[in-house]
């Protein structure tokens, strides 16, 4: 167990520091530019964080959920588009990691995902399906020779230009439900990303997701076995929300501490004399303290439930709307901190070149609501309050 | 020891801020601040001014009693904090 632990602080350890000197560094261009921030991607990778999540005996980091969380709170406090690729393709690997069940073909991966420091982007999202995860209209599709292809028009791909592999959602075959999904692991060898569209957005400009065609050629065992829904209900649903949360958690706490200095240096100038940007500092604080209880506490239920070897709880009804909650929270609580901080601060917090400006922790922190919408979630949670017995 | 340079700096901040009943020059450096009446509030701005003054930040594990409760506590605390590399 304490190895365990010295492995995560020496691990968070390590993205501190890349997230201070590189992310931090690059933050304010990568925004500005709306480009991929390359620079921290490259120390993540000659750090091995790429494949922090992957079990010791594939070859990874074996870090546990704890620690990348925290990881992706040191670097949303930095970088918030470096914190979300980063969090983006754990979620990816911490799926797989879950749900490979002994597959040769997933163990081998993971273990070139190691050795090569693979990133992973994905394409969950569709044109012609409003917006729903749970549903795929592209389809996987026999080819000659036993190969499998699928073509699927994804509205944003995250960092899709600059991954090396795609974890897309298809229909299980062309005569399949629009429900009856699978997870496709395809190697940019395998795929064509042609593009479809623009980023040019107010926040999160680096993660760099303009929609695109994407079409692959694949084998069979590229196709994950376990089911859709119990992959979706124990891994992509809650891993996404907690490690989302956590950036936007990192984000905003950036944000506060922006405003923690310009109150201070205030107090400094002249001590003994009231500032009243101090108790908006203090109303502020307090709704950090509500994020980040919602934050830390998703992560822990998450962490018990997943000591069960048969996770039980987090197929219940119970469970998705915990984690659904946390996504609500988090998404709308992280803009109101910032935005609470632009209003401690005032006009040094509105300008873009200024130490104390919140201007990109505000438009970044928009698009949480957004990312899955926030209505999308409500109507789901709506329709199982209609037969949940236990909220 | 060579810290009169900054135990004045520290005696002119405790005249500023400190609120004491008492003369601060008449103090010696290891005399108790608190028992020489300065208050905890007092306490805070004189904390705020050192910083302003130093250029520094006291971490949360300086903010306790001992260290502010004299003058070569105070010329301590500020001696390691510039010490350290920016």
């Amino acid at each position: 167990m304490s190895v365990l632990v010295d492995r995560d602080q020496e691990f968070v350890a390590s993205i501190r520091k890349i997230a201070s000197d590189i992310a931090g560094v690059h933050a304010d261009e990568v925004d500005r530019d709306a480009r991929f921030p390359r620079e921290t991607v490259d120390a993540l990778r000659e750090s091995g964080a790429l494949s922090a999540f992957v079990p010791e005996r594939l070859g990874g980091g074996e870090v546990s959920l704890e620690g990348i969380a925290r990881a992706c709170y040191e670097l949303g406090r930095r970088c918030s588009s470096s914190a979300m690729v980063f969090a983006m393709h754990q979620i990816q690997v911490g799926t797989i990691t879950r749900h490979l069940d002994g597959a040769p073909w997933f163990e081998s991966y993971l273990q070139e995902l190691s050795t090569q420091q693979r990133l992973i982007a994905s394409v969950t999202s569709e044109i012609g399906t409003g917006g729903d995860m749970g549903r795929s209209i592209a389809a996987v599709t026999p080819g000659q020779d036993g190969i499998l292809t699928f073509e699927k028009q994804a509205p944003t791909v995250s960092y899709g230009a600059h991954s090396d592999d795609l974890f897309t959602t298809v229909r299980r075959g062309p005569e399949a439900e629009p429900g009856d999904q699978v997870l496709v692991l395809s190697r940019t060898t395998e795929t064509e990303l042609e593009p479809a569209g623009t980023w040019d957005t107010i926040g999160m400009r680096g993660t760099c997701s303009p929609g695109f065609t994407v079409r692959a050629r694949f084998g069979a065992e590229q196709v994950l076995a376990a089911p859709f829904s119990s992959v979706m209900n124990e891994s992509i649903v809650p891993l996404s929300h907690i490690l989302w949360s956590f950036v936007w958690l990192g984000i905003a706490t950036d944000a506060f501490e922006r405003g923690r200095a310009f109150v201070r240096a205030a107090m400094r100038r002249k001590p003994g004399e009231p500032v009243p940007a101090a108790n908006a500092l203090s109303r502020v604080m307090s709704e950090l303290s509500l994020l980040r209880a919602e934050v830390e506490s998703g992560l822990r239920d998450f962490v018990a439930a997943s000591a069960d070897p048969a996770r039980e709880y987090l197929g219940t009804i119970s469970s998705v709307l915990r984690f659904n909650n946390l996504k609500l929270a988090a998404s709308e609580q992280a803009p109101r901190v910032c935005m609470g901080v632009l209003e401690v601060i005032g006009i040094m917090a509105y300008k873009n070149d200024s130490p104390f400006g919140v201007g990109r922790h505000l438009r970044d922190t928009l698009s949480a609501r957004l990312m899955v919408a926030n209505e999308r979630i409500h109507a789901i949670d709506a329709g199982l309050l209609a037969i949940a017995k236990e909220v | 020891m060579s810290n009169n340079g900054l135990n004045a700096d520290i005696r002119r901040v405790l005249g500023e801020h400190a609120r004491l009943p008492v003369d601060v020059q008449s103090l010696s450096e290891e005399q108790d601040l608190f028992a020489a009446g300065m208050s905890s509030h007092a306490s805070v701005n004189v904390m705020l001014a050192l910083e302003d003054t130093f250029d520094i930040e006291f971490p949360d594990n300086m903010l306790k009693r001992s260290v502010f409760e004299s003058i070569s506590g105070i010329s301590a605390a500020i001696a390691e904090l510039q010490g350290q590399p920016a």
